[in-house]
């Protein structure tokens, strides 16, 4: 069974490892037990205590607070249950004229605000940048992903989700 | 009227098509497959048998475009080849161009079920032609040869061939066209069409087929390589037969097959988590300013809302509920390409390395609204560009699933998009001087092979270097390309600046490039590309889309003068706002935001500049590593004022090193300074929520959103309710347009 070092995937989380050590990790056999090594390794990380259900993001879990699932930046903003889009706990900043979306692209290279607008989503505690929406004004808020929690400890893993 | 039908035990075909759908419904496995024996009695024999066929495919595709092949073929390999059981789902693939595997599946049973086995009748010898995308295919320019074959009496499979025509007729030169608004200008239709028997294509349809495009030798070159790669499969087959018996080789294909959706399963279950994933695209269409046709005068955003649920089985199902409408335009999407789309890209996300065949396609569920662009249901429309809607489309597949790999730990693997297959113009004309003085040449450049791929959740993007349909994409050799686009020599090629989309990993970056018309007269240009949306889903976690295109064209210039006195000719257009044409040059200089080029006519010394597209990008650019920044400003990837806004980075030129350095402490501080205006600009998201919902109940919206949102709206309840509800808007709510 391929297996990988703890020190191995702390470099791939932190965007350590060179091609010549990522092209056999993308072009091989997985290592099965990836998901409970890189839990392990990011539960050491974060500065609070609540147990990590499910990485969501860059930045943000899915947390056991209380006997409720919900979602926390590494930052400690709590943005509420898991099942509601975390976007709308979110600070957005628009970009929907041509000045402020030609700070970013070239003159041409960036959409016109009037077919289409930026939406940065930006953490209420840390102010790190999130997701960026590029969608046509009015179009409702994407919501990524849910996961399926339960499905997902008990019939693939095997076991139950972590409960308080 | 046949004598015996060709089917398994003297089945007709179809009766063999409906025992294979109805087994599967009812046991949600191919033909019922409980065991799979031949692996599990003799494992060494079964995979040997696998591989000995695969080997044959490969080795059919590499040999059979040396045999013949336009240079389109030749150079970067726009052929595959498949082997599919006789109801026509595939068992074995060749490398190459793999989005057509699936469609010449639905091509075969376009056949059973319009009983070809009784008319026109399907023998031994017999040749296939198929380009109708109503009936799988992407779009005409893409050419299948299909063969039947046969052990004694009885059919068991088919080989299919399909190559990428550099011209198929249309209603302009080119392979993807722009100005198509219907079927009868998507050039020759071949709608699987019976062009040969006994092993021979018949001289009258060559005849026919040579004088329906503008490039009859390559299409000749390319009909002999899609038949001889066939005949070579077909041989393989008998071969394989005589050494492992018949009824090995009849279970040993559903087996693979049956295996194929297993392991499709059992990836997913390995690499992703449960639940649903959600993400969106749009391409702009501006025919209002650009077409002629006046059904075609129509601006609007194209809506592209995948929802993917993966299933506790491991199932995938895949939801386009919501597209826009199809219309008067090339953009519509037939249900062969779109299957071959997801297909293709499953190969590249989840399946790489193992069985790959339809046994993925069995273990994914689609959903395509009749009506919509994905999936028009109307034969008479045009299907010439569907990848304008089908590129962008998928590349929410890819960073959907992304959100499962990331959770799943498999960082590596996470894929957040791609560049849209773009820019090069296309057209032709005709050489007015020089030895191939009244010829015609095409421009169908395939350096759109190599644009640029999204960053990973680890690394920066590849920089030109990728096509979502073809999995080993090869932009080949420029040296080729001139030979047969003469008409347009290349002054410059160099990487544009800002070109890749921002991010803590960047996405792939990429080139433009700048060219001239000469020796030539009759010459008209098109082109496709987006231009007023970002293309594909845009950046994950925090990254930005890469740039749109745009387009620049100088007419009526001087530069007969500027090359006889040897003076400066623009190479290149880093800057739009600050332009070296405009600089260098005298004449017409046009510049366009928008991408979608009607047709215009050019003439010698008109110049022209191109640009192929990035990649989009990952995470919160300001944590991208500060010397990784430092490397993009002195590759010419990012410019320093670009880096100072977005990524906190404050470069200065070292004259004496000749080289940008990063002043540490000044990043530090512009940093700090970002996440300030991020705090300071920014509303909470119930103000950003009254602000925007203005827009739709006060009428602030441009006509070209509001078609989009009156389109999906009207095409599905489901997306109208989720609208609605999400805005706060009464039941009846409508949009409007003019």
């Amino acid at each position: 069974m391929v297996k990988y070092d703890r020190k191995t995937l702390e470099r791939m989380i932190e965007g350590n490892l060179s091609w010549e050590e990522l092209r056999p990790i993308i072009s091989g056999k997985k290592d099965a037990d990836r998901f409970d090594r890189i839990l392990e390794i990011l539960q050491e990380r974060v500065s609070w205590s609540e147990k990590i259900i499910l990485p969501l993001h860059e930045h943000l879990y899915i947390v056991l607070k209380e006997n409720q699932r919900i979602v926390k930046c590494d930052c400690g903003y709590e943005f509420g249950d898991y099942r509601e889009n975390w976007k709308t706990k979110c600070r957005v900043k628009l970009r929907d004229t041509f000045e402020s979306i030609e700070e970013l692209y070239l003159k041409d290279m960036g959409s016109d605000p009037n077919w289409q607008e930026l939406r940065e989503y930006i953490c209420p505690g840390c102010f790190s940048l999130l997701d960026v929406e590029a969608v046509p004004p009015g179009y409702p808020t994407i919501f990524n992903f849910l996961p399926d929690i339960d499905t997902f400890y008990e019939k693939w893993l095997g076991r139950k989700a972590p409960e308080g | 009227m046949i004598e015996k039908n060709i089917g398994w035990n003297g089945k007709k075909l179809e009766e063999m098509l409906n025992e294979s759908e109805n087994l599967f419904n009812k046991t949600k496995s191919y033909y019922g497959i409980k065991t799979l024996n031949l692996k599990e009695q003799d494992p060494f024999k079964y995979e040997r048998a696998y591989a000995s066929l695969r080997g044959a495919l490969v080795s059919a595709r590499e040999t059979a475009l040396h045999v013949a092949a336009s240079p389109i073929v030749r150079e970067i390999g726009e052929l595959c080849f498949a082997l599919y059981t006789p109801e026509g789902d595939s068992i074995v693939v060749s490398t190459g161009i793999l989005v057509h595997v699936h469609t010449m599946s639905e091509a075969i049973k376009f056949m059973i079920k319009e009983k070809y086995e009784e008319d026109p009748g399907i023998n031994l010898g017999d040749i296939f032609l198929n380009n109708d995308p109503d009936c799988g295919n992407v779009h005409t320019t893409d050419v299948q040869t299909i063969i039947p074959i046969f052990w004694e009496k009885e059919l068991i499979g088919w080989a299919g061939g399909v190559t990428h025509e550099i011209d198929i007729g249309g209603i302009t030169p080119g392979h993807v066209l722009m100005s198509s608004v219907q079927r009868f200008d998507d050039g020759v239709y071949y709608t699987c069409k019976k062009i040969g028997s006994n092993d021979k294509i018949w001289k009258d349809h060559m005849i026919t087929a040579k004088r329906s495009v503008r490039s009859p030798m390559y299409w000749e070159l390319d009909e002999k390589c899609r038949l001889a790669g066939d005949l070579m499969i077909r041989d393989a087959v008998l071969e394989f037969i005589k050494n492992e018996g018949l009824d090995y080789y009849k279970r040993f294909i559903r087996e693979a097959i049956e295996e194929g959706t297993r392991i499709f399963k059992e990836r997913v279950k390995e690499r992703l988590i449960p639940g649903r994933y959600r993400a969106t695209s749009f391409i702009d269409q501006v025919g209002e300013w650009e077409a002629w046709q006046p059904k075609a005068k129509v601006n609007k955003v194209y809506n592209q809302p995948l929802e993917i649920i993966v299933a506790e089985d491991g199932k995938l199902n895949l939801s386009f509920d919501g597209a826009s409408a199809c219309g008067a335009n090339s953009v519509n999407c037939g249900v062969g390409a779109l299957s071959g789309a997801t297909w293709v890209l499953l190969t590249q996300i989840l399946i790489y390395g193992d069985k790959v065949n339809d046994g993925a396609y069995f273990a994914v569920n689609n959903y395509f609204p009749k009506g919509s662009w994905a999936n028009p249901g109307d034969p008479y429309l045009s299907y010439q560009n569907p990848w304008a809607n089908l590129i962008p489309a998928y590349s929410c597949m890819m960073k959907g699933l992304s959100y499962g790999l990331f959770s799943r730990g498999y960082r590596e693997e996470v894929f957040t998009g791609y560049g849209l297959t773009r820019d090069a113009i296309q057209g032709g004309g005709t050489y007015n001087s020089g030895p191939l003085e009244g010829q015609l040449w095409m421009l169908s450049t395939f350096e759109i092979s190599g644009q640029g791929l999204g960053a990973s959740a680890v690394r920066d993007g590849l920089n030109w270097g990728y096509a979502m349909w073809n999995p080993e994409s090869d932009l080949g050799d420029v040296e080729t390309w001139e030979l047969f686009q003469g008409g347009v020599p290349y002054l410059a090629r160099k990487v544009k600046p800002n070109n890749a989309g921002h991010g803590k990993y960047r996405g792939g970056s990429n080139y433009g490039g700048v060219a001239i018309v000469a020796n030539s007269k009759d010459v008209e240009f098109f082109g496709i590309a987006e231009g007023l949306v970002f293309s594909g889903a845009g950046g994950m976690h925090g990254g930005y889309p890469q740039p749109t295109a745009y387009r620049l064209i100088a007419k009526n210039t001087n530069l007969k003068e500027i090359f006889k006195n040897q003076q400066d000719y623009p190479l290149w257009d880093p800057d739009p706002a600050n332009g070296e044409f405009e600089k260098l040059l005298k004449g017409e200089i046009i510049r366009k935001p928008y991408a979608q080029m009607y047709p215009i006519s050019l003439d010698n010394y008109d110049m022209f500049h191109w640009c192929m597209s990035g990649g989009p990008g990952y995470g919160d650019p300001l944590e991208r590593d500060v010397k990784s920044v430092e490397q993009d400003v002195n590759d010419g990837i990012y410019t320093e004022d670009k880096v100072y806004n977005i990524y906190g980075v404050v470069a200065k030129f070292d004259n004496e090193k000749d080289e940008w350095i990063i002043d540490e402490n000044a990043t530090q501080e512009r940093r700090k300074e970002i996440l300030n205006m991020r705090k300071e600009k920014s509303k909470t998201f119930e103000e950003f929520w009254k602000q925007e919902r203005i827009l739709i109940t006060e009428n602030q919206l441009s006509e070209p959103v509001k078609r989009m949102y009156k389109e999906s709206l009207e095409l599905s309840d489901k997306w109208a309710q989720n609208f609605r509800e999400f805005w706060n808007l009464p039941e009846n709510f409508k949009i409007e347009v003019k």
